[in-house]
């Protein structure tokens, strides 16, 4: 039983890591929605079964707060942000699918060759969740970069955040309440000024597409 | 080679051949009624296979021998398939003929011969229907070859019994790469055997087409074959994917009475399985075929990731 | 009278194909003769060649010295294993290619045939040469010979410009190879002075000095072995010569170049370095990614034979790459697996490519036409041709059970099964590569069904196709021959092993013949619970129930057939154009690999009169590689172009400022 609640966690890491390439790979912004909402569902998951492992109980109520937040609030923020911006198309990326995946795996190489120094220091439950985290983090970052809409760009934001907490979790147990607490409000915040961001790009420029962004700037 | 390795080597055998188009018709009925149709009887393929042996076959006046040969090959191909996985029993005599690897090529030959046989004619949606499958299997092939890969890692063998023998009667253990292997090899395995997204076995539509484009000129006994081949290869892979993921139940090599208990637990999870096909054709579309190959090369990407991450977590 | 040794005897074999290139310099234009003697007579020496070669893999390394060349500096000469197996493929194969040479050569073709026999059986003698050379010097000599020899043979329709440009591109990059070769060769004598190959083993060189001889040696036999992105040379030089001097070039001539590789890595060299491995894997695994697309877009069939073979180069590089890495963390057993395995592509590479460009060959003969788009159909007027091509196609597909699919299976098996390495990017990297090798075999059935395909089935895409005929019976011989070896290589494994087993056992000190030789019929390179294959048993399963099928469906039902027009659909207005073409069936790899190719494109419009599709495919290393290092070559030529004044004293004076500076040097 002992030997099997790790492993499950490296699963759930795993899992993670499969719904970033996902999103990496995905046109449909509600398809996105859905996956973000699965990530945060796992991320939860995770984060319970590191309570429960490690006894340490106040990793349940950051897994509470994780649904609240990730599984609940803010995909429904995107939903109504999505229904007011009437949004449901596909969207186009900057490079083509395969490439950005061919690059992601080439970023999962990377993740996993830094972090396996690391990883034998932490004397964590799971030492090969660090790199998972990592190419989690990495991967969102490059699905930022390959979009081209302001939505798509911001579910990156959010997956990215995913990635760090799931480091923090199950590589040090979870970071001190305060510190996660905070960090919830802090994404919270965000989505919300980065939604008002969204209707203001919206009515400058009639379209969510960040190409326009490009004429703010100084010529 | 004792005595009962012969005997569950030739019930699998049997029970393929047998079974196979079942599944076929399991899967037509529930998408029939999943989609508020009446349904055909579960023995419709097996009526159909009676219909189409009792047909004379027509032949184009140019067909080489190639074009005669290549049912009878595919079959026997798929047929030789099914004898090397472990559906039952670990327990086979044939099975150290061939490994994952001379799986993966066993399908490939099928391929390529059908393939050939359909540009053999000469019509335009032969050579057609010839390229779309060679698109569709050069992508599949290495994605499969890949999943594969991943459970050859964990067990440190190709051999497919080998592999099922240590997923499923060693210590009970999470392989956290076999999450990305399950979703490539859906993906892969759908591709294959020309379902909903790639392809959809209940149209005719000659433009959208990819499994019926091969089979257009064939008739009769020809024609009952290919069918009956496609239904061994839907099987092949239904018991592919159980043998890698859900490997309980079979048979041991030492156990030969534990294939009492085998047969029943095949039939009921390839009936889940059929049913959850059905409800995947149900809910989903076809794409169009130029996504097809971004399709498969997402399949292969996720397998090669899916050996990373067991690389990672190994240590 | 001393007993003749293996290594006399061969040389002896090697007199004959002299002999039989002089008896063609007096025959020059007597057809008969040189097609119906000499050329079967030489094939009967390449048989022999085989045989001698096959009984001298155990024995102990024979060593001659020729007293041929200038005095005080003999051909040393040397037969060990590496040597006899490479000359057991050489002779194999050649055999089979003579006797198709035979009924091949025709009147009225370019070069007389006489002058054609003179060139291809010195091309023979100093490929054997080059396997057996133990010394630079004559390594050199034979090795100029052979790209003399082959350049003839090249450019044997010397009328056609482009065969004459084709040839001026091959001897150039044979020459720059050439180069590169003998700097490496300066470097492994370490100063010594003393050139023969025993001298070499002796050295130890300091690391930085070893590691410039390999990648000198890499430069050198890779531009003969077409590596990226020394590659341009071979798909114009293969198809310009005559369909068998393309099977000698493609099957048996790249070989030398592994050869090379592996007696100056394996044999000279005292270290092995394991970025060097990985040096040999990332330039092969791109050079096979690389071929296999190229070859897939191909309209041409002899082109797209030549970019195959690039990509079987590619994949013998990875397979030596992968056993220097295995090697260099001292892991003998798994360096001696993938060493097999690439040993093993060598012999079936030699005959499935062969087989491949002599059926290329009767097509051109039978239909005058290289052009894919302009084939079809030849299956009903050739099936001779039409069936051993198939053969050799699914080798090279890499499909069971025939020969290419053992060597790959061999291949991934010690991809696979790498133990943990201390360098955790090679760990991680070597599976993904075992993935990528997985892609371009793959691709390697996409690219031979739409060669076999387009080419012998479907209709006739030209009228006078209708009219082709079978090859004759010296064709049909040495295809056979070849294809027996495709059989032959695919269906006993095991037998095939325990003959390269010496090899490995030389070069490495590890082999797998006892774990091997312990079952007949499996071919099990670690233990039968690991990785199994037992291509006679799934052979007969296939064929067991393809006869099952055909008996049971005749006794229970019938076995009418009637014969009537294609249906296709019920469409009655098809025509043979409408097939797909050769671009039609590459277009999807074009799609995917875009960023490949350089493609210019002519899409007509809906208003046309005469729509025109063209699309032309290139590759971009042409563009940014070598027309920047051209135009620098004439730009310094155009530079000592101001040395040139016309004045007979300017030049004079030239020899004498030279003369005052050398007498300068000298003195000081």
């Amino acid at each position: 039983m002992s030997a099997l609640l790790p492993q499950f966690v490296n699963l759930l890491g795993a899992v993670l890591l499969l719904l970033a390439f996902a999103m990496t790979s995905q046109r449909r912004m509600l398809a996105l929605i859905h996956l973000f909402t699965m990530q945060g569902a796992t991320l939860a998951l995770a984060t319970a079964v590191v309570g429960y492992v490690t006894r340490q109980h106040h990793l349940y109520l950051s897994a509470g707060l994780t649904v609240v937040l990730k599984v609940l609030l803010i995909p429904w923020l995107l939903h109504r942000v999505l229904d007011r911006l009437g949004i449901r198309r596909d969207v186009e990326t900057l490079i083509n699918i395969p490439t950005t995946m061919l690059i992601g795996i080439g970023v999962v190489i990377f993740a996993f060759n830094l972090s396996i120094p690391i990883s034998h220091l932490s004397s964590a439950l799971a030492s090969g969740t660090l790199g998972i985290a990592l190419a989690c983090v990495l991967l969102s970052f490059l699905m930022m970069i390959t979009r081209t809409k302001a939505v798509p760009q911001v579910i990156g934001f959010l997956a990215m955040e995913n990635g760090l907490f799931f480091a923090a979790t199950a590589a040090t147990y979870g970071m001190p309440m305060v510190v996660e607490l905070g960090i919830g409000l802090d994404v919270l915040v965000g989505v919300l000024i980065l939604g008002v961001f969204m209707f203001q790009i919206r009515e400058q420029f009639d379209s969510l597409d960040i190409h326009h962004l490009e004429q703010l700037k100084d010529d | 080679m004792s005595f009962s390795g012969v005997l569950s080597q030739l019930l699998e055998i049997v029970i393929a051949i047998a079974l196979a188009p079942l599944l076929s018709g399991w899967v037509n009925q529930w998408r029939a009624w999943l989609q508020n149709r009446s349904a055909p009887g579960l023995l419709q393929p097996y009526r159909m296979l009676h219909k189409l042996f009792n047909k004379e076959s027509m032949v184009a006046d140019h067909a080489s021998s190639l074009f005669r040969m290549a049912p009878y090959l595919k079959f026997g191909c798929m047929v030789l398939a099914c004898s090397i996985i472990p559906t039952l029993s670990t327990d086979l005599p044939l099975a150290p003929a061939a490994d994952t690897i001379a799986l993966v090529g066993l399908f490939a030959l099928a391929r390529v011969f059908i393939s050939l046989a359909a540009m053999d004619i000469g019509t335009a949606f032969g050579s057609m229907g010839a390229r779309r499958e060679m698109l569709v299997g050069f992508l599949a092939e290495p994605a499969l070859l890949t999943v594969l890969f991943s459970a050859s890692l964990i067990s440190k063998s190709t051999s497919l019994t080998t592999i099922v023998e240590t997923l499923a009667h060693r210590d009970f253990a999470i392989y956290p790469g076999m999450a990305f292997a399950a979703v490539a090899f859906l993906m892969v395995s759908l591709a294959e055997n020309a379902r909903v997204p790639i392809d959809n076995p209940a149209t005719h539509l000659e433009l959208t087409m990819l499994h019926e484009a091969l089979l257009l000129e064939y008739s009769g006994r020809h024609l009952a074959l290919l069918e009956w081949a496609a239904s061994l290869k839907l099987f092949a892979y239904s018991c592919i994917g159980l043998a890698l993921f859900f490997p309980w139940g079979i048979a041991e090599a030492r156990a030969p009475a534990a294939m009492l208990l085998a047969l029943p637990a095949l039939l009921f999870k390839l009936g889940v399985g059929g049913f959850l096909v059905a409800v995947w054709e149900t809910v989903n579309a076809k794409m169009r075929i130029f996504r097809v190959p971004e399709f498969l090369a997402t399949a292969f990407l996720l397998a090669v990731l899916g050996m990373l991450v067991q690389l990672l977590l190994a240590r | 009278m001393t007993q003749w040794l293996a290594l006399d005897w061969i040389l002896a074999v090697v007199g004959g194909w002299l002999l039989i290139s002089v008896a063609g310099m007096v025959a020059v234009r007597r057809l008969g003769l040189v097609a119906h003697l000499l050329f079967p007579l030489g094939g009967l020496l390449g048989l022999a060649l085989a045989g001698l070669a096959l009984a001298a893999l155990e024995g102990a390394p024979q060593l001659a010295v020729l007293p041929i060349g200038l005095p005080s500096l003999p051909f040393h000469l040397r037969l060990d294993s590496l040597s006899a197996y490479f000359l057991l493929v050489v002779g194999a194969a050649s055999s089979g290619i003579s006797v198709f040479a035979a009924g091949y050569f025709r009147k009225g073709e370019g070069t007389a045939p006489g002058l054609l026999c003179l060139e291809y059986h010195v091309f023979l003698v100093s490929m054997v040469g080059v396997i057996l050379a133990d010394d630079a010097y004559a390594f050199m000599v034979l090795w100029e010979t052979m790209a003399l020899s082959s350049y003839f043979l090249v450019t044997a329709n010397h009328r056609l410009a482009e065969v004459r440009s084709a040839g001026y591109l091959y001897i150039t990059m044979a020459r720059i190879g050439a180069i590169a070769i003998l700097l490496c060769f300066g470097v492994l004598q370490a100063g010594t002075g003393d050139y023969t190959f025993a001298n070499m083993r002796a050295q130890a060189l300091a690391p930085a000095w070893t590691s410039i001889g390999f990648l000198l040696a890499v430069f050198g036999f890779g531009a003969k072995a077409g590596i990226l992105p020394l590659h341009v040379w071979l798909p114009e030089a293969h198809p310009a010569a005559p369909s068998p001097v393309s099977a000698l070039m493609s099957g048996v001539m790249l070989n030398t170049a592994i050869y090379g590789l592996l007696r100056v890595t394996l044999d000279l060299l005292h270290l092995r370095l394991w970025w060097w491995g990985a040096v040999l894997l990332a330039a092969g695994l791109v050079t096979a990614l690389f071929g296999v697309v190229f070859a897939s877009v191909q309209v041409d069939m002899k082109r797209l034979l030549a970019f195959s073979s690039i990509e079987n180069m590619g994949l013998l590089f990875v397979g030596i790459g992968l056993s220097l890495i295995f090697a260099s963390f001292g892991l003998q057993q798994m360096s001696a697996l993938a060493l097999m395995a690439t040993l093993y592509h060598v012999a079936s590479h030699a005959c499935f490519k062969s087989l491949l460009f002599l059926g290329t060959g009767s097509v051109l003969h039978a239909t005058s036409e290289r052009n894919l788009g302009k084939l079809g159909g030849l299956i009903r007027t050739m099936p001779w041709v039409a069936w051993l091509t198939l053969l050799g196609a699914l080798t090279c597909a890499g499909l069971p059970p025939l020969g290419g699919f053992v060597s790959e299976w061999l291949l991934l098996q010690s991809f696979l099964f790498a133990p943990a390495l201390p360098l955790p990017l090679l760990n991680m990297l070597i599976p993904v590569v075992a993935a990528v090798i997985a892609l371009v075999s793959a691709l390697a059935g996409y690219t031979m069904v739409k060669f076999f395909g387009v080419i012998f089935l479907g209709q006739p895409r030209e009228e006078k196709l209708a009219r082709a005929h079978d090859a004759g019976p010296w064709e049909r011989a040495g295809m056979a021959w070849l294809a027996c070896g495709c059989v032959a290589l695919g269906l006993l494994p095991t037998r095939f092993v325990q003959v390269i087993d010496p090899v490995t056992r030389q070069l490495l000190g590890a082999d797998l013949g006892q774990r091997v030789a312990g079952s007949s019929w499996l071919l099990a390179p670690n233990s039968t619970e690991q990785a199994s294959y037992g291509p006679v048993a799934f052979l007969m399963g296939i064929l067991g129930c393809f006869a099952l099928a055909y008996v049971v469906v005749r006794l229970l039902y019938h076995g009418r057939l009637r014969r009537g027009p294609a249906w296709a659909c019920g469409f009655p207005f098809g025509t043979a154009r409408m097939q797909d073409t050769a671009e039609g069936f590459g277009q999807p790899i074009r799609q995917i690999f875009e960023p490949f190719f350089m493609m210019r494109r002519e899409l007509p419009t809906a208003f046309d009169q005469r729509p025109r599709y063209l699309v032309v495919v290139a590759d971009h290393f042409w563009r940014w590689f070598y027309v920047p290092l051209i135009d620098l070559a004439n730009y310094l030529a155009q530079l000592m172009s101001l040395l040139q004044q016309g004045r007979i004293s300017v030049y004079l004076m030239y020899s004498f400022l030279t003369l005052l500076a050398t007498l300068l040097v000298v003195m000081s």
